[in-house]
């Protein structure tokens, strides 16, 4: 292990940055590293069941239960109508897609520029992608109208000599949409191996049993890191265009139809961007639970790791607000009839006040609060923010999927959408989601572990000026 | 051994294959809105009834709907003229590229748009891009007796043409193809081609001013087509380039 420098006794101490702010000035060794993670999965209390137990009920109610029931009566019990064919379901499917960003974004992006916050919490940032792809494809599916015959979209050769349409974006949108949960699902097991080698030399039984078989033989040799390391990263690099493609493609699902107020050319790196505003919310939503309701989880997440969290969203808060800017001035000013009719419907019509909270969630929030390094650094406050900001894409999404279709070229047919069975099925969707994290908290490592142990063994800490830097050492 | 997979190619091009051009002309100064060819569609067709509180929320299934507006505001007001809306069996339909399962395909024959009901899964991305919003979706089973008991004795009014479309597929106007088939059979038969009026459409038929006019465009003797060009004349939504196949004339009576 190399040296690690103790902080000098300044003459200003209470100007210095409190130590414990960073993960980098309070190391362990690995060992009591490994069982603090191994502590965390294993201790489960009586809240823990009932909460778990509440969640799964919800999500067998609303989720399976009334999924049967759509099904069985058909969309007529869900809220669409004509002229508004799609609703609530279209908007979970793009929200949880944008959810899914934070994970490859959190973890690929910063990982291949060796942002040293990102260790602690890649993990909980990536298991989001999938468990956000696991609601967008439910929701897919929810909002289909026969969706027993779903696998007609699957391109295979079969008997009836039938096949899928690649002129549809809806066939790109399912080609994208199993590339990325293929994808990012081995992004995911890759940095996972060493862990669920780490958990199977700590455990005894069945779980000794499934962290075996995870581990696929991991022993730790420097074959297996350099091999390992190889893999990571050229999967990230790659997922990087796949996780960009992914959203604007779904974008497309609506840019591409000639629609007044989705025919519009900035809508794919539009939706990107949103995705990622919404993801990086979620991320610190998610990690604020972890780390108040997790054992040994403070010593993990720190401060500082807030603080990059709120730095970046404060980024793609502004990054989002431009591009919104972007989209509406064009449309603005182009004055095509059906856009203005489209732009003050939302504006003024009767559902104005989502508009205005739309701006006010997205824009307002992040940039009143998240510029003060102590509010950024306060993980409520972050997980508030990150809510407020969660509530404001949905609204988006809302805003661009029902609202607008509400007003089309045929006055004769508008009509205003009023939500249905959707309603119920989005509480079981985010049950669902939230239960399957509750699941795997107690499963799979959330920290790591390995990761911080790389970060802790490839940084000294050196005196520049008053503060201590981590800096890198010569192994990288 | 490769297999030799025949793939279905996706084209518009079916000049070929033509056997004729259909096309529709309403003339609007003589619709009265009595909503007889509302009603001759939805027993020609099988469209099924779907109670009061779905047809108050939007979803009404008629293939054909009769579009009233007023100008001014509520003393002084002024009623344009009935406009009856169907498919406008687009040449270049914005329906047809969008379904990712082929359900909404081109008739090669008949250079018409239609659905093929078992082949749908219900995205319903056809009706939103069809501009004329002219889709119906089959919101609930409407035509299951075992659901709605009162269908039992209708059950017998239905067209055996024609199918009886379940939960969760789309649905448009054909321009009753049942019938262009069944006269194009006849005539065949007959050894002869299908004389212009020979095809009625429900709507037209149905009609009591004959303000519905139909017959085939591509034949430049036909009263469709004399109808079409007339001064009067207009296509709905033309600067879209869908290049939709129903002429409406309004205007004056000076032609």
């Amino acid at each position: 292990m190399s040296s690690i420098a103790k902080p000098l006794a300044l003459p200003h101490a209470e100007e210095q940055e409190d130590p414990r702010e960073q993960l980098m000035h309070d190391p362990r060794s690995r060992g009591e590293m490994n069982d603090m993670v191994m502590e965390s999965m294993h201790s489960t209390t009586w809240k823990y069941w009932t909460v778990t137990g509440i969640l799964a009920v919800i999500v067998v109610v609303c989720l399976f239960y009334a999924w049967y029931y759509l099904i069985m009566q058909g969309l007529g019990v869900a809220g669409v109508n004509r002229p508004v064919y799609w609703g609530i379901f279209l908007v979970e499917v793009v929200f949880w897609i944008g959810i899914s960003h934070a994970g490859t974004f959190i973890s690929a992006i910063l990982r291949v520029l060796k942002v040293e916050g990102r260790r602690p919490f890649t993990r909980a940032a990536e298991l989001m992608t999938t468990f956000g792809l696991v609601q967008a494809g439910i929701s897919v599916f929810l909002h289909m109208g026969r969706v027993w015959l779903s696998y007609w979209l699957i391109p295979f050769p079969n008997e009836r000599g039938l096949w899928p349409d690649f002129h549809s974006p809806l066939m790109w949108d399912f080609m994208a949409i199993s590339t990325y949960l293929l994808s990012s699902t081995m992004y995911l097991f890759l940095p996972l191996i060493p862990d669920m080698a780490m958990a199977r030399d700590r455990s005894t039984g069945w779980r000794k049993a499934a962290y075996r078989i995870l581990a696929i033989g991991f022993r730790g040799t420097e074959g297996e890191w350099k091999n390992l390391i190889t893999a990571m990263n050229i999967f990230a690099f790659a997922i990087i265009p796949v996780m960009f493609s992914v959203h604007t493609i779904v974008s497309w699902d609506f840019a591409m139809a000639s629609r007044p107020g989705w025919s519009s050319s900035v809508f794919g790196p539009y939706f990107v961007i949103g995705a990622l505003h919404s993801g990086m919310a979620a991320v610190a939503i998610v990690l604020f639970l972890i780390r108040s309701t997790m054992k040994n989880m403070k010593y993990f997440l720190r401060p500082e790791h807030f603080d990059l969290l709120g730095k970046l969203m404060l980024m793609v808060s502004m990054a989002w607000a431009y591009f919104y800017f972007n989209d509406y001035i064009v449309s603005w000013y182009g004055g095509d009839k059906w856009e203005k009719i489209v732009q003050e419907f939302t504006e003024k019509g009767p559902l104005w006040y989502l508009w205005y909270a739309m701006l006010f969630f997205n824009i307002v929030v992040p940039f009143a609060v998240l510029w003060n390094k102590k509010w950024r650094q306060t993980p409520w406050l972050l997980a508030i923010v990150g809510l407020l900001i969660n509530a404001g894409m949905w609204l988006e999404r809302y805003i661009i999927i029902p609202e607008t279709l509400t007003i089309n070229r045929m006055p004769f047919t508008w009509r205003l959408y009023v939500p249905g069975v959707e309603i119920v099925l989005t509480i079981g969707n985010f049950a669902f989601f939230f239960l399957l994290y509750m699941l795997a908290s107690r499963f799979l490592p959330l920290i790591p572990v390995w990761e911080v142990q790389e970060g802790h063994e490839s940084h000294t800490l050196r005196k520049i000026g008053k503060a201590s830097i981590p800096t890198l050492s010569d192994m990288e | 051994m490769a297999t030799d997979l025949q793939l279905p190619v996706f084209t518009n091009n079916s000049e070929n294959e033509l056997a004729g051009r259909w096309g529709m002309v309403i003339d609007q100064d003589i619709c009265t809105g009595c909503q007889a060819c509302v009603a001759a569609c939805a027993m020609e067709n099988n469209i099924p009834f779907v109670g009061e509180a779905d047809a108050g929320y939007g979803r009404t299934m008629h293939w054909i709907r009769i579009e009233r507006f007023w100008q001014g505001t509520f003393p002084e007001v002024k009623m344009t003229p009935y406009q009856p809306v169907l498919c406008q069996q687009c040449h270049k339909a914005p329906c047809e590229p969008v379904c990712p399962v082929f359900a909404s395909v081109h008739s090669v024959s008949e250079d018409i748009n239609l659905q093929v009901y078992n082949r749908c899964v219900g995205t319903r991305y056809c009706a939103n891009n069809c501009p004329y919003q002219v889709r119906v979706f089959n919101w609930r089973d409407y035509t299951d007796a075992r659901q709605r008991p009162e269908l039992v004795t209708l059950q017998n009014q239905l067209n055996p043409d024609v199918t009886v479309r379940r939960r969760g597929v789309m649905e448009k106007c054909t321009f009753c193809i049942q019938r262009i088939r069944h006269v194009e059979d006849t005539a065949q038969s007959e050894g002869r081609d299908v004389r212009d009026g020979e095809v009625v459409p429900a709507c037209a038929q149905a009609c009591p001013a004959d303000a519905i006019v139909f017959g085939r465009v591509d034949d430049p003797t036909s009263k469709v087509s004399k109808a079409a060009i007339t001064s009067r004349g207009s296509h709905m939504l033309e600067e879209l380039g869908t290049l939709p196949r129903v002429t409406y004339l309004a205007g004056g009576s000076a032609q």
